[in-house]
């Protein structure tokens, strides 16, 4: 468990108040399941991360599709969202992103209402790191998961540190325990 | 009778009445009758001499202070507000701490956290624009004590306005170096105030920090003038593009054969003493001279044989390739663990300035054969000597005497640099101290086993920094590996590189200024700063290009101006052979140095004050408000690190010019971001009739940082967009937004509904595509203004 809150970058060290990791995929699951407006938010990175059937951005879509998630493209990605033919992506920089978080009067992309859940995977590891040490510090209502393989201690929850094929079980893992939500 | 009598007072930073000093007095006579006689025009100053041939009236804000500009800066930041991200969330600065500032908490002195994470910008701020100030003091004594204080500035060809930062700042005109010297006290006093206001139970207010932030860059693009004007105008640097030869860059342009001197840092002095004495003894063809960041542009700006080294992030592959005989190092920049690397390899160090002085034994006042004689024995690794004259003979004597004895370091075997890599653990430490985490460790395990592929590919993606030696177990030399990987190839590197060319002339300023102020060139782009990147220097290449082919202006300065040389097109030529070097759509300039970069910021002052006819004399919000709504300049620092990247790009924002930063630029903690969703944001003042007028977000933000070369490329087109194009201005920028949305974000932009304000607005060739679009996003037609747009009260010409 110790291995798996040393941050993904040595020196990476927040303060007092850091993430909790999961005990186990299916919490991540139930928690997106209870989230009421999830936002999933995937990072630059994605392209690069190999699954066992494509790369991070099919399993970005599959998350989407089965928690009913609106899905934010940072960077340039959403270009190749678009070729997958995804539905409910939205571009954004991630600088922004994290600017229109943290502001309780932003009702998301939709304009239905801010999000309460945030979940994070494919961004480069130190933006991220900041992006959500301006949330933890000026967004304290919102909720924040890390799903990278490497701890983000200023999330409110993360997996934490672990190797290539642990992380892909666990991102399957939680894609199967998130049911089509109705 | 008639009396006329205007009294001014200036005090650094105030315009106001207040208790005489001597320094403080000015007194202004327009006309004065009495029983004497009748007295015009008669100014008298104490403490400086007024510039009579200046007849430009005094404009608001001569040596402005700590507060002058605090409502401008505000207005700024209003529209582009703070987005926080502590790096730390605690606060260790005084001994109640440390003090957890996360969220809402408070520090012991009262402190939040927006104030807390503002005031370390603040502090990066002070001591960036603190370091090139003490450059340019440092500069400066020397040059007066050298060649007097009379003598004349001469800056550029054919150029009146010399110095539009000093002018515009402090109001004065200089004509000597001599003149230089107040604008200096008066920015070294006012960053004691600034750095004063960092001080625990002080400054307390977030935007406040920020404009003193903003104060702190401003001050220091007025330093980097004075550092630079000085250094042209009495060392015969080139005075605009027309007299920049060019230069070789790159480990191949050395002559191994000769000693090699390898001179780190920024600032010239030592190193046109170590030219001078090779001219002076034509010792050119025995001694090589290389420079290390922005030393080597300034080197070869003093005399182009010398050699370009290359950016920052190359100083520990260089030296541990064994090539230098004997390592300079002036200021800034500098690997701190120098000497030690530099004993590894039998060279010895000399340190030329108060600043760094590393630990070594001060011999300015010894003989110079004793010292020579020290260092070539190895008695001493290396020496202190402040005195300049005395580093030329040092230098060359003991680079001479040293190189015949280094040849076991000068070309180590593979093995050698190879050794002990076959003790690598495992443990995956090097790739989590990695700031990109580089796949270190699988590089070097499939070198051990002989294939040194996987490490020479990280080679041109690595920063340089060291971190994964320093945190490797086995102390393996990670660095030197990638080196010996790639060695063959980095040896007979060997690129050309314009050199740096000073100021933007005045005449180059009068033929661009219509098309950049109306928008037919569609924006400046300056590539400036530092090699922090996050997937290599080539990426800068990429991004000069991508803005060359469409006919931007681009420039460039520092490690960028060295990196975007590195990348060759198919007949083997860089960027620099294959555009023009000129201020004008489609060219390239190396501007110089970091302390150039006062010339891109001065460009668009000069574009202000040239062509539009603003006054500029002590003018700054006026001139500033002009540079916002009307210039498209925009910056990208793609590989900021250092403190005085956070100063310069503080400069460009009181002045209204976006600026765009790699990923690893996040971690300045803060974001100046605009929200284009909310349309209160954009309401600008009309000046022709005073009415607000909704413009559109333009530019959208002010400091952004972003997180691929792609996304930097699209924003870059974007921000060049002012409310004050013209329509066929705007048309073009639009065109360049899709296209670039179009070619590296597969889609259309998302947002063009919020640039165009009519029909005529959008590129002809796409017009009926777009209106369609447009259409589906329910746009109007005139909902965004075209005023002749202002922030400022005052510059409303007709109130209702």
């Amino acid at each position: 468990m110790s291995a798996k809150l040393r941050p993904g970058q040595t020196a990476e060290i927040a303060g007092p108040k850091h993430a909790m990791v999961f005990p186990k995929p299916t919490v991540v699951a139930s928690m997106i399941k209870r989230a009421k407006r999830p936002l999933l938010v995937i990072g630059s990175k994605a392209p690069e991360i190999v699954t066992d059937d494509g790369d991070l951005i099919d399993y970005a879509i599959k998350i989407g599709k089965k928690g009913k998630l609106t899905i934010a493209a940072t960077g340039h990605l959403i270009g190749e969202f678009k070729k997958r033919k995804a539905k409910n992506v939205y571009s954004i920089p991630f600088m922004n992103l994290g600017d229109r978080l943290r502001d309780t009067d932003w009702n998301g992309f939709d304009g239905k209402g801010h999000y309460d859940l945030v979940i994070f995977a494919g961004s480069q590891y130190y933006m991220e790191w900041l992006v959500l040490s301006g949330l933890k510090n000026f967004a304290p209502n919102l909720r924040t998961i890390s799903l990278g393989n490497l701890y983000q201690p200023n999330a409110s929850w993360a997996i934490g540190t672990v190797n290539h094929s642990e992380w892909m079980s666990i991102l399957k893992e939680i894609i199967e325990n998130l049911e089509e939500k109705k | 009778m008639r009396h006329i009598i205007s009294i001014q007072l200036f005090n650094y930073g105030r315009r106001q009445r207040r208790t005489l000093s001597k320094k403080d007095l000015n007194i202004k006579i327009d006309e004065l009758e009495s029983s004497l006689g009748t007295i015009k025009g008669l100014e008298i100053q104490i403490g400086r001499i007024t510039d009579e041939e200046w007849e430009e009236p005094m404009g608001p804000t001569p040596f402005p202070s700590v507060g002058t500009f605090r409502d401008w800066d505000k207005k700024l930041l209003n529209r582009y507000k703070p987005f926080y991200m502590p790096l730390c969330d605690l606060c260790c600065l005084c001994t109640y701490g440390k003090c957890d500032l996360t969220g809402d908490k408070k520090g012991a002195c009262g402190i939040d956290q927006k104030a807390q994470q503002s005031r370390i910008v603040l502090l990066a701020c002070c001591i960036g624009a603190s370091t090139h100030t003490a450059h340019a003091r440092h500069m400066l004594n020397h040059l007066l004590e050298e060649f007097g204080r009379d003598y004349l500035l001469d800056v550029a060809l054919n150029t009146n306005v010399e110095a539009p930062h000093i002018r515009l700042v402090c109001g004065y005109k200089p004509k000597t170096i001599g003149d230089l010297e107040e604008a200096l006290d008066y920015v070294e006093t006012q960053l004691v105030q600034l750095t004063a206001a960092a001080h625990t139970g002080q400054e307390g207010d977030n935007l406040d920090f920020e404009s003193k932030a903003f104060h702190a860059g401003m001050l220091d693009h007025v330093a980097m003038e004075i550092a630079d004007i000085s250094q042209i105008s009495t060392l015969g640097f080139p005075k605009g593009v027309s007299e920049a030869p060019l230069a070789q860059m790159g480990f191949g342009s050395i002559d191994t054969k000769k000693a090699v001197v390898m001179c780190i840092g920024h600032n010239v002095l030592p190193s046109v003493d170590i030219i001078d004495y090779l001219m002076e003894h034509d010792l050119f063809d025995k001694v090589e001279i290389g420079g290390l960041c922005c030393t080597a542009h300034d080197n070869t700006r003093y005399d182009n044989r010398a050699k370009i080294l290359g950016p920052i992030s190359w100083q520990l592959r260089y030296v541990r390739s064994g090539i230098p005989d004997l390592v300079v190092i002036d200021e800034q920049c500098i690997r701190l663990d120098i000497v030690e690397e530099a004993e590894k390899i039998g060279a010895p160090v000399i340190a030329t300035s108060e600043k760094s002085m590393m630990g070594l034994p001060d011999r300015t006042h010894d003989d110079p054969d004793a010292i020579v004689a020290d260092l070539v024995s190895g008695r001493q690794k290396g020496v202190v000597i402040l005195e300049p004259r005395k580093v030329g003979e040092v230098v060359v004597k003991t680079a001479m005497a040293v190189s015949p004895k280094r040849k076991e370091f000068k070309e180590p075997s593979k093995e050698k640099l190879f050794e002990n890599m076959e003790k690598c653990r495992g443990c995956l430490e090097c790739v989590m101290a990695c700031p990109n985490n580089l796949p270190i460790m699988d590089a070097v395990k499939a070198c051990a086993e002989g294939d040194l592929s996987l490490l020479s590919e990280l080679q041109p993606l690595c920063v340089g920094c060291g971190r994964c030696e320093s945190a490797c177990p086995e102390d393996l030399s990670i660095i030197s590996y990638m080196y010996a990987a790639s060695a063959d190839q980095c040896k007979d590197e060997c690129f050309q590189v314009r050199v740096g060319s000073g100021a933007i002339t005045d005449v180059e300023i009068r033929e661009v200024g219509r098309g950049i102020v109306f928008g037919e060139i569609p924006g400046i782009l300056a590539l400036v700063g530092c090699a922090n990147y996050p997937k290599g220097g080539g990426e800068v290449a990429k991004i000069a290009e991508e803005f060359l082919k469409r006919r931007f202006i681009v420039l460039a300065t520092g490690c960028s101006a060295m990196d975007l040389a590195t990348t060759l097109d198919e007949e083997g030529q860089n960027l620099y052979e294959q555009y023009p070097g000129v201020f004008d759509a489609g060219g390239l300039v190396n501007v110089g140095s970091c302390v150039s970069n006062s010339h891109i910021t001065g460009a668009t002052i000069k574009i202000a004050n040239i062509f539009a006819k603003r006054p500029l004399r002590a003018n700054y919000e006026e001139i500033a408000d002009y540079v916002y709504n009307r210039v498209g300049a925009v910056g990208i620092a793609w590989g900021a690190m250092s403190q005085k990247a956070a100063s310069i790009a503080a400069g460009c924002w009181r002045l209204g010019i976006p600026v765009i930063v790699g990923p690893h630029g996040s971690k300045y903690r803060r974001n100046l971001l605009g929200r284009k969703d909310k349309e209160e944001d954009w309401i600008t003042l009309d000046a022709r009739t005073g009415d607000d007028m909704y413009i559109g977000p333009v530019p959208e933000h002010l400091f952004y940082a972003a997180e691929t070369i792609e996304e930097a490329i699209v924003m870059t087109a974007k921000l060049s967009m002012r409310p004050n194009d013209t329509t066929k201005g705007r048309a073009v920028k639009l065109s360049h937004y899709i296209d670039l949305s179009k070619k590296y974000y597969g889609t259309m932009p998302d947002d063009l509904e919020l640039f165009v304000r009519g029909e005529s607005d959008l590129p002809f060739t796409m017009k009926v595509e777009l209106l369609e679009y447009l259409k589906k996003k329910g746009w109007e037609e005139g909902k965004i203004g075209m005023p002749d747009p202002t922030l400022l009260d005052r510059m409303i010409r007709r109130k209702k």
